[in-house]
């Protein structure tokens, strides 16, 4: 498979967030700034592109019977991982994202790469994989956190622009769900136009 | 089968135990860095720290960490840890200095989960909410926001992040004032 593909799939065509509605719960509960969209985008990344690296490298091993125990296993420790990396390195981060950290443990899309992609491909194309996944995912989230961010906080990487309170809407959960459903809708338009 | 699924777990587990090995320290230090820096904040001036201790709170099983600062030997305020549950989305930590008086002299927000661009604000980097308390005594200062009959001026549309935020410090100067016998 051609790997620029299996790389930019993730970003629009097959984005998790926009397309594949994958994994939402903490996409409208931390993105209430483009930093906490940024910070999780990554964390996510990381989980998504280590898992499936370990999946693919042992998916000969692990039988079909146990195969999603193994795989919790593995995304766990990954995740368990980036939690003490983050609380030692960047406390900042960690701490506004909270319990939205360990629960990537049962986000749909690491389990779901996993399942769909990682255990019928090699090593290379699953890296790969992870990584356009991770970063579709990233971006999905700092986009939609930074239209938060502007709109109801008039900052941006929580630099402020503008005095005053912005729209507050947007910093509580139905501007989530608003913002949430204009990307579906430009995102859809963007893959028709293709 | 078994064989399989118990090497993945130990393999994960080694590689669990050495990120944690790794990190302990740093965590450590970064916790350590906060409690100090808040405590520097609320009590500005002390030279030497007592051991930290606890304190029962006076209308919860919880207890209270209290920093008795020093500044050439003799007592000059005291740090107080303090929290309340029921935030806006749950728990609270707030940090409070007394002096010997039992005046606030000033408050930090340990940790909080509150709204942002709302309740958020109780934080004293966000907005001069918490500025308020600074010097007040809250023996007659009532520590209750205006719409219940007392003197603390709300944050916009985060009233209940206001009430948590009042009630930890007024559970920290009854702790206070249990523990150091009213003012000295």
């Amino acid at each position: 498979m051609n790997q620029w593909k299996n790389f930019t799939k993730g970003l629009i065509k097959e984005n998790p967030i926009l397309v594949l509605v994958l994994g939402t719960c903490p996409t409208l509960a931390v993105t209430t700034s483009a930093v906490n969209g940024l910070g999780m985008g990554l964390a996510t990344t990381f989980v998504l592109v280590m898992s499936n690296i370990f999946i693919s490298l042992l998916k000969n091993l692990i039988s079909d019977n146990i195969r999603i125990p193994a795989y919790i296993v593995i995304i766990a420790a990954f995740v368990t991982i980036i939690d003490l990396v983050m609380q030692a390195y960047l406390p900042d981060i960690h701490e506004s994202l909270g319990i939205f950290i360990p629960l990537i443990v049962v986000n749909c899309i690491v389990l779901g790469r996993a399942e769909a992609f990682a255990n019928k491909n090699n090593v290379l194309s699953s890296t790969v994989d992870g990584l356009g996944m991770g970063l579709g995912f990233a971006l999905a989230l700092t986009v939609m956190g930074s239209i938060r961010e502007i709109l109801g906080s008039l900052s941006i990487f929580g630099y402020k622009f503008a005095e005053g309170d912005g729209i507050l809407i947007f910093v509580l959960a139905p501007g989530a769900f608003i913002v949430f459903g204009f990307l579906m809708a430009i995102a859809q338009k963007l893959i028709k136009k293709k | 089968m078994i064989i399989v699924l118990g090497l993945i777990t130990a393999i994960m587990g080694v590689l669990l135990g050495y990120v944690y090995n790794v990190t302990k320290d740093p965590i450590a230090a970064v916790q350590k860095e906060k409690i100090n820096k808040a405590i520097q904040e609320v009590v500005p001036g002390f030279d030497s720290l007592s051991e930290s201790y606890r304190v029962a709170a006076l209308n919860d099983p919880d207890s209270l960490t209290f920093f008795d600062c020093y500044k050439n030997g003799e007592w000059m305020g005291t740090a107080v840890e303090t929290f309340d549950k029921n935030g806006f989305s749950g728990l609270i930590k707030i940090m409070v200095g007394f002096n010997t008086n039992g005046d606030i002299i000033k408050t930090a927000t340990l940790k909080h989960s509150e709204t942002p661009g709302l309740g958020e604000k109780m934080d004293n980097k966000k907005s001069d909410f918490s500025a308020q308390f600074s010097g007040k005594n809250p023996d007659t200062f009532k520590l209750t926001v205006k719409k219940d009959g007392g003197e603390v001026d709300a944050i916009t549309a985060a009233t209940i992040s206001s009430r948590a935020y009042c009630r930890s410090l007024d559970r920290a100067y009854q702790a206070f004032k249990a523990q150091k016998g009213g003012v000295q």
